[in-house]
């Protein structure tokens, strides 16, 4: 067991050097086969753990002490509990079909090798950071994966566009990471450790004498890192703008594992967030309003990536609805069924665009039904299991948090409501615009329509098939008792989350679950009515929209009020410092300097005039004033 | 002969080197000439040894004169060394006049 732990991360990190170091001398195939298989062992090895967990406590496994001094050690240590194990599984499966997806969607481009190796350097350090057994691991993995991911999203450099974008993930990921430390630096001062292990299940907090009000800054700091990572109010806009990035990475990054960071975090740390109410209703209250916002932005959007961007901000939202409401295995849950759904959209769309060379704007679709079956099918599938109607996985999950927050607040049951009607209204509208009606593109573009390759197919297939059953492992706790089938997922993270159990009646679930679900279908039919019995397309971007849709539709001014606020002012701040502070006074001083000396030196020279006659008449007037000094 | 020699006053020896020394000193001074600065250059050796001597015959001391045999084998060899660089310098330049041999600088 202990020795399977320590193989996990070191598939994808021998993979990721042998790609990164051979580069070009390997053919894409065989980087292909190696980063495949580095990512496939991996996953093997999670199985094999899962199967091991199953009936076994948290696993600690020391690989060597890091840093020693006084009071404080931090050791590389990795635990593995049922919480980590589900992680495991969902980061290595998930990440082998996008590997190898991207085989297919990659083959063409020259950096197919230098896009394995960050793809497994990445799955490396996501491993590290759900296996780290003390903050300080988990830092590594966290700024590890933000790396990746900034390469990643600048992985086409030679456009402009691209290198912002990633400028702007790693710079807003950087204001969350500031909130992680401190809260680090505030949980050693606190605790005198970063222990996960001595912490949690050594009864350090629960025996702890720190203040109230600490561990409020405490926990509120973590949320902040949270914030950033996974990309909620006010630090998601980094998100939808990460879509530059190869559409893999964004099923990968930001829709599946890196982006759910965050909400693995808190679930880590849930026993500290239990101490504090107070940060635990600031988290579900953001949770709520960042899926509001999301989805609602989701709705006008016309870059199919765009509105599965803003649909990730929107479920994540809804996950941190969750973590707040206490319904810690409820998010995770979430984050599994999400992690299924969501890659299989974005491989979907990856499909698409792939087959559309490289458009993206729903607009210029439409009627792709005949042309990608497979395709269609499987992201059929997936949009109603994003929808959540049952019995798919999407249903179940999003069931959870809605009857959570039914219990606990009835204002943010109605949000999460809206916010599921909503998803279901873009999701079908994006899939109608898309695969339904008649091609709105060019002749060119028609005639090459094609179904993809098996090898993106394939992975579209298998996903498409968890995202029907991955909902029965959470089967909801009142049903599930009539009918004698077990929440399993609950029980299984029992040991590694503290569950706060909703007592639901039957008939309360029922009429809520028949509710959503009715409510569901009235919405999809709407949207049917409109973009297929109307065939309605959205307007071209120059077309004046009015009221709240203009509103919407300019993603409510975030980016503007960012811009005014801190982007204009630290630019006109670094251009002060450029012009004033660098150019006059830094390089004046270093200017003046050089200049004093050239021009000292011009008027001194003249007395190394290079005649003999001259140094002697100098020689020896400096002698005779020598003398007269030691004289008198 | 000792006696005429011990029959001058110490102060003349001094008076007189210092005159060839003054001399000398002003000729590399003032001179352009690289073959009268050399001549220069030895009036001023020569003062000194002057002064050493008389200063040896009087103090009773013979290892000031040892000195000055030393000093004069070696501004021999000297002279023998900066009169070839002198001719070579003729030759290259045609001239010895040190206002126009000022190539030495930055």
């Amino acid at each position: 067991m202990e020795q399977l732990v320590k193989l996990v991360p070191l598939f994808p990190l021998i993979s990721f050097a042998i790609i990164g170091l051979l580069n070009r001398k390997l053919t894409k195939i065989h980087a292909a086969i190696f980063a495949c298989t580095g990512v496939l062992l991996s996953f093997v090895d999670s199985i094999m753990i899962f199967i091991a967990q199953l009936n076994h406590g948290p696993v600690e496994v020391k690989i060597f002490d890091w840093i020693v001094a006084g009071d404080f050690s931090a050791s590389l240590t990795f635990l593995c509990d049922h919480l980590s194990s589900i992680f495991l599984l969902v980061i290595t499966g998930v990440g082998f079909l996008i590997h190898i997806f991207s085989v297919g969607y990659m083959m063409e481009d020259d950096g197919f090798r230098r896009f394995f190796a960050y793809l497994n350097l990445f799955i490396f350090f996501m491993l590290l950071l759900v296996l780290g057994n003390n903050f300080l691991v988990m830092f590594i993995g966290w700024e590890g994966v933000g790396f990746c991911s900034f390469m990643l999203i600048g992985f086409w450099f030679k456009e402009e566009a691209n290198n912002n974008a990633a400028k702007k993930a790693f710079v807003m990921n950087r204001v969350g990471d500031l909130g992680f430390l401190i809260a680090m630096c505030l949980i050693f001062v606190a605790f005198g450790t970063l222990d996960f292990t001595k912490l949690f299940s050594g009864g350090l907090l629960a025996s702890t004498s720190v203040s109230n009000e600490m561990m409020t800054i405490i926990t509120l700091c973590l949320f902040v890192g949270a914030m950033g990572k996974s990309a909620q109010i006010p630090l998601y806009t980094w998100l939808p703008d990460a879509m530059a990035g190869p559409t893999p990475v964004s099923a990968l990054i930001h829709a599946a594992t890196m982006v759910t960071a965050g909400i693995y975090m808190v679930a880590r740390t849930n026993f500290m967030f239990n101490m504090t109410p107070a940060t635990l209703e600031f988290v579900a209250i953001i949770g709520a309003l960042t899926a509001l916002l999301g989805a609602s932005i989701g709705l006008f959007q016309n870059d199919i990536k765009k509105v599965l961007a803003y649909s990730t901000v929107s479920q994540l939202g809804l996950m941190f609805l969750a973590l707040g409401l206490g319904a810690y295995s409820a998010a995770v849950f979430h984050v599994v069924t999400h992690a299924f759904f969501k890659a299989l959209l974005f491989l979907g769309s990856g499909s698409v665009i792939h087959s559309m060379g490289g458009e993206q704007d729903i607009r210029k679709m439409g009627g792709l039904k005949k042309h990608m079956p497979v395709t269609y099918m499987t992201f059929l599938i997936g949009t109603i299991a994003i929808s959540g109607i049952p019995p798919l996985a999407g249903f179940f999950s999003k069931d959870q948090i809605l009857a959570a927050a039914f219990e606990h607040n009835k204002l943010l049951f109605v949000l999460g409501m809206i916010v599921s009607l909503m998803t279901a209204f873009y999701m079908f509208r994006l899939l109608f615009l898309t695969f339904h009606g008649s091609f709105r593109g060019t002749h060119e573009q028609e005639h090459h329509l094609h179904e993809s390759p098996f090898t993106m197919t394939f992975p579209l297939i298998v996903l498409a098939i968890f995202s029907v059953i991955a909902g029965f492992i959470g089967f909801p706790h009142a049903l599930g008792e009539q009918m004698g089938i077990h929440n399993w997922f609950d029980d299984f993270l029992k040991t590694s989350v503290s569950s706060v159990h909703t007592e639901a009646h039957l008939s309360t679930e029922l009429t809520m679950m028949g509710i959503t679900t009715a409510l569901i279908l009235i919405v999809i039919f709407i949207a049917r009515s409109i973009y297929v019995g109307k065939g309605a397309i959205p307007e071209d971007e120059k077309v004046e929209r009015k009221g709240l849709q203009k509103l919407i539709y300019n993603k409510y001014y975030v980016d503007e009020l960012y811009n005014a606020l801190f982007t204009r002012p630290v630019d006109k701040l670094s251009a002060f410092f450029q012009n004033f502070m660098d150019n006059k006074i830094v390089d004046g001083i270093v200017n003046g300097l050089g200049k004093t000396t050239t021009k000292g030196g011009s008027y001194v020279r003249i007395l190394q005039s290079g005649n003999i006659n001259a140094y002697a008449i100098l020689f020896i007037l400096a002698i005779t004033l020598l003398f007269l000094i030691i004289l008198f | 002969m000792q006696e005429v020699i011990s029959g001058i006053p110490l102060v003349n020896y001094i008076y007189i080197s210092a005159a060839l020394f003054g001399i000398g000193a002003l000729g590399v001074m003032v001179r352009r000439n690289a073959i009268v600065l050399f001549m220069c250059i030895e009036l001023m050796l020569n003062a000194v040894n002057l002064l050493l001597v008389a200063f040896s015959s009087y103090l009773g001391d013979t290892s000031g004169q040892v000195f000055v045999f030393f000093i004069m084998a070696v501004a021999a060899a000297e002279v023998a060394v900066g009169l070839a660089i002198l001719i070579m310098i003729y030759r290259n330049a045609n001239t010895t006049d040190t206002e126009v041999l000022n190539q030495l600088k930055w």
